[in-house]
């Protein structure tokens, strides 16, 4: 990004110095207009579909009380059963539908059920809800109710021909359609999800865990970062291998590094505990991610300490200080080194160096950093996920829609949290944007 | 010749240094044979005081090369000698080759370090330029040392206890040392288990083709996109590229519940084709915002070269613009690869059907009780080791791409 910026800039000033632009496009340019609008539509529908309408139709979900299992669409069942003896020629023997909704919520409306009989076999005596039409039957229910049953009867009889040789009618299957309205779909809204999430007293502790774990991930993240581009600025023999395994930690799949922190920090098998213990540090293996206060006894001043969070934002700013070190190295090589040489000439000392020169040097990409990082942060989900599950005080806003979601199956309350992020969302978005500006101007 | 303050940071440094060293190079003798010693913390402060103290005994131009030596041995005999010939807690007699080594590690790691950072330095008064001098060494040398180690030590036991047994791990877990008489059969055992009985060999293909066919797929909606972008010109063109990133700030944890709800209406959520349709949509716009800003530094000239020559646009982008962006779409297709392959929420929100899972959901599928942990590490280096034999061999592009892509986390 930090590459991109001078051009973007560039760009910005020769589209205002252009002046024809508000007199309306010419031919040419209408033609070069649909050309790029052109090239711009897979990309557009592709977003649209899979990432804004997605985002909107989360406030949607949001005021329905849609729950997991409601996904799967409520549909009629039916199981056909035949009475007598069809082996007596012209004795009569019945056919029954018995019909049943899978939903024990839900009615479904306007059943429609059609069978063929066997060759050989003669209607008696119809249920009213059927009609017939040589050996096809058409049976039609308007309304069946949640938990309700019903039974259709049919009165049939057989030729001499079918007795001698009965085929049973459920040989052929019955053929059922139903509507039942989607709850997705229907005018049904409720506020219970927003009254729901919102008197929960632990949505609030969420909310600060979110914010901890952001602000302390984002400025920690950000300070190895830094320091780690200082050790690096100069040239030395290891550097590119050095500057390589620093990337490692954000490089590899997050599965794969997270159980790993996972394994090491293991209470009873992990080889970090077992080094602490050895070293005399502990007594026993701490339980890293498993335990929500830890007390930290400081020259007997006890002191209570989240442990289990303090652990997952150890983990982010591990796995994200790559990031900002790249960016701050990048900047860095890009100060002129004239500044050090005059500072050198006049005196200043390494730490007046860093705080006069090379600090405010780094503002610029430091804040932006820090906007974005912060905005990503408060995003993450997968590594709280894989590290705690979200238990142990370290459940953050991400973690929530998951739990409410998926874990306690109601779709509605995640996406009413869901809603409450994309709202943050618009407040972080909001500041970038007039940060951008700035930085612009 | 005057000993004042500095003498006194020399002591501070070398004390630091010993302490340091002798942590480290205790827990590496215990991890790599396995003996279960606990390094004497004290011994290594006096030793690297001792080290500190010798070497900052001369002015700071005098120090010659029989300094440095003098200064190796007492450090090590001071060391020797304040734990009662037990550095590590261990009669010398165990293990006394790979003890000596130890031993002789630290003291040319203490002398050494100290003496790098003492370079300059005099045992009387010092500038303030140099004392800051002094500490800047110091947070150097103590910050190589961090971050090293922190990032290596979790990929070396990921390593390691990939290799090991169940009841080895649980004996002693900070015991990472390979016993390679067993035989490479037993010491690949979990990597064997994985390819047969858990289905890797399949895992491993279907994360490629995915992560490829993102790649295919991403390019072919990203290249005519910033294409328009960067050179036609249209209404709503500099917010369009300006707001391109800010798709890139929508969480996917908040599209998982709509398309989770969506996709199983459709039959799409137990497939691939869901996650090549989710995929390539989340990574398209920053692969649009990467390219847009190189295909901007390309010179037009070329271009409206070539359409003076009767090419048209599309002639223009596959004959012009595209093979002067080669660098460009390696960054952003190492980049997007990275992305897929990666990829852990909708892999595991959307898969149930193990014959379609993914590394990352297979990685996942191991993390259970009745899995011992060394398939689950087992498992975690197959998905890493692809992913950074194409960073370390691309290491160039991908930078670059992580540098643009900027805040992909």
């Amino acid at each position: 990004m930090a590459n991109q910026m001078p051009a973007d800039r560039g760009q910005t000033s020769q589209t205002k110095a252009r002046p024809h632009r508000r007199k309306g496009l010419g031919p040419m340019a209408k033609k070069e207009a649909r050309l790029a609008f052109q090239m711009l539509l897979p990309t557009f529908a592709i977003v649209l579909a899979i990432v804004l309408i997605p985002l909107l139709a989360n406030f949607w979900i949001s005021f329905k009380p849609v729950k997991l299992a409601d996904l799967r669409p409520p549909a009629p069942v039916v199981s056909e059963r035949v009475r007598g003896d069809m082996s007596v020629a012209g004795a009569a023997f019945t056919i029954e539908y018995r019909l049943r909704g899978s939903s024990q919520s839900r009615p479904i409306k306007d059943i429609e059920l059609v069978d063929t009989l066997p060759a050989g076999v003669t209607l008696l005596a119809l249920d009213p809800a059927c009609t017939a039409n040589g050996n096809q039957i058409l049976c039609t229910v308007e309304l069946l109710e949640p938990g309700e049953r019903k039974t259709l009867v049919l009165n049939a009889v057989g030729d001499d021909a079918f007795s001698a040789e009965p085929v049973s009618p459920r040989v052929s299957k019955p053929e059922i359609s139903g509507f039942a309205e989607n709850v997705l779909t229907s005018n049904e809204f409720t506020l219970d999800n927003f009254k729901r999430i919102f008197n929960a007293t632990e949505f609030w502790n969420v909310l600060w865990v979110t914010m901890a774990y952001t602000i302390f991930g984002t400025i920690g993240a950000l300070l190895f970062g830094m320091f780690a581009a200082q050790l690096l600025n100069t040239a030395f023999v290891g550097r590119p291998i050095l500057r390589g395994l620093f990337l490692f930690p954000y490089v590899a799949p997050v599965i794969a590094v997270a159980f790993t922190w996972v394994v090491l920090l293991d209470p009873f098998s992990g080889t970090f505990n077992a080094i602490l213990v050895r070293m005399n540090v502990t007594e026993a293996g701490i339980n890293f991610f498993g335990q929500r206060m830890a007390e930290f006894n400081f020259f007997g001043l006890v002191v209570p300490f989240p442990l289990a969070l303090s652990s997952v934002i150890a983990f982010e700013i591990w796995r994200y200080f790559p990031l900002s070190f790249l960016f701050i190295l990048a900047r860095m090589q890009s100060i002129s080194t004239d500044m050090y040489e005059a500072a050198e000439v006049d005196g200043a000392t390494p730490m007046q160096q860093f705080w006069h020169i090379s600090l405010p040097q780094l503002m610029g990409i430091l804040s932006t950093l820090f906007l974005l990082r912060f905005i990503w942060t408060f995003n993450k989900f997968d590594d709280i996920f894989l590290l705690t599950g979200g238990a142990a005080g370290t459940r953050t806003l991400t973690v929530d829609v998951y739990e409410q979601a998926f874990a306690v199956s109601n779709l509605g309350a995640g996406a009413a949290v869901a809603v409450v992020i994309f709202i943050a969302l618009l407040l972080f978005a909001f500041f970038f944007f007039r940060f951008m500006n700035r930085e612009e101007s | 010749m005057r000993i004042g303050l500095g003498f006194l940071l020399a002591i501070f440094t070398g004390a630091l240094w010993g302490m340091i060293a002798l942590v480290l190079v205790g827990i590496a003798l215990t991890m790599v044979t396995g003996l279960p010693g606990t390094p004497v913390v004290f011994s290594g402060i006096v030793a690297g005081a001792a080290s500190g103290a010798t070497i900052s005994f001369r002015p700071a131009a005098q120090r010659s090369r029989g300094l440095a030596i003098a200064a190796f041995f007492i450090t090590m005999l001071a060391l020797l000698a304040s734990a009662l010939m037990m550095p590590f807690s261990l009669p010398l007699s165990e293990a006394p080759f790979v003890q000596g080594l130890a031993i002789a590690l630290f003291g040319l790691s203490v002398t050494g370090g100290t003496w790098v950072c003492l370079r300059g330095i005099e045992p009387g008064a010092n500038s303030r330029y140099k004392r800051e001098t002094l500490l800047v060494r110091v947070f150097k040398g103590v910050g190589f040392i961090f971050f090293t180690s922190i990032v290596v030590l979790p990929f070396y036991v990921m390593v390691m206890t990939s290799l090991k047994s169940q009841q080895q791990l649980l004996l002693n877990p900070m015991d990472l040392s390979i016993n390679l008489s067993q035989g490479p059969e037993a010491l690949f055992r979990s990597y064997v288990e994985l390819f047969t009985q858990f289905n890797f060999g399949r895992f491993l293909l279907v994360s490629t083709v995915v992560s490829m066919l993102t790649v295919v797929i991403t390019l072919a909606f990203s290249i005519p996109g910033a294409y328009a972008v960067s050179r036609l010109r249209f209404p709503g063109r500099d917010l369009l590229s300006r707001s391109v990133l800010l798709i890139y700030m929508v969480p996917a944890i908040v599209l998982v519940i709509p398309l989770y709800a969506v996709f199983s209406q459709l039959g799409l959520r137990n497939s691939l084709t869901g996650l090549l349709i989710i995929y390539p949509a989340t990574t398209v716009p920053v692969a649009l915002y990467m390219l847009q800003g190189y295909f901007k530094g390309l010179p037009p000239e070329l271009e409206e070269a070539g359409l003076m020559d009767g090419l048209n646009r599309i002639g223009v982008i596959f004959k012009i613009t595209l093979p002067l962006a080669l660098p460009a779409l390696a960054s952003v297709s190492l980049y997007v690869f990275m992305i897929a392959w990666n990829e852990f929420l909708f892999a595991f929100m959307f898969l149930d059907d193990p014959a379609i899972f993914t590394l990352s959901r297979g990685v996942v599928s191991l993390n259970s009780s009745e899995v011992p942990r060394q398939h689950l590490m087992a498992g975690a280096v197959v998905a890493t080791i692809p992913i950074m034999v194409i960073f370390l061999w691309f290491e160039r592009f991908l930078v670059q791409g992580l540098t643009a892509g900027s805040v992909k986390g």
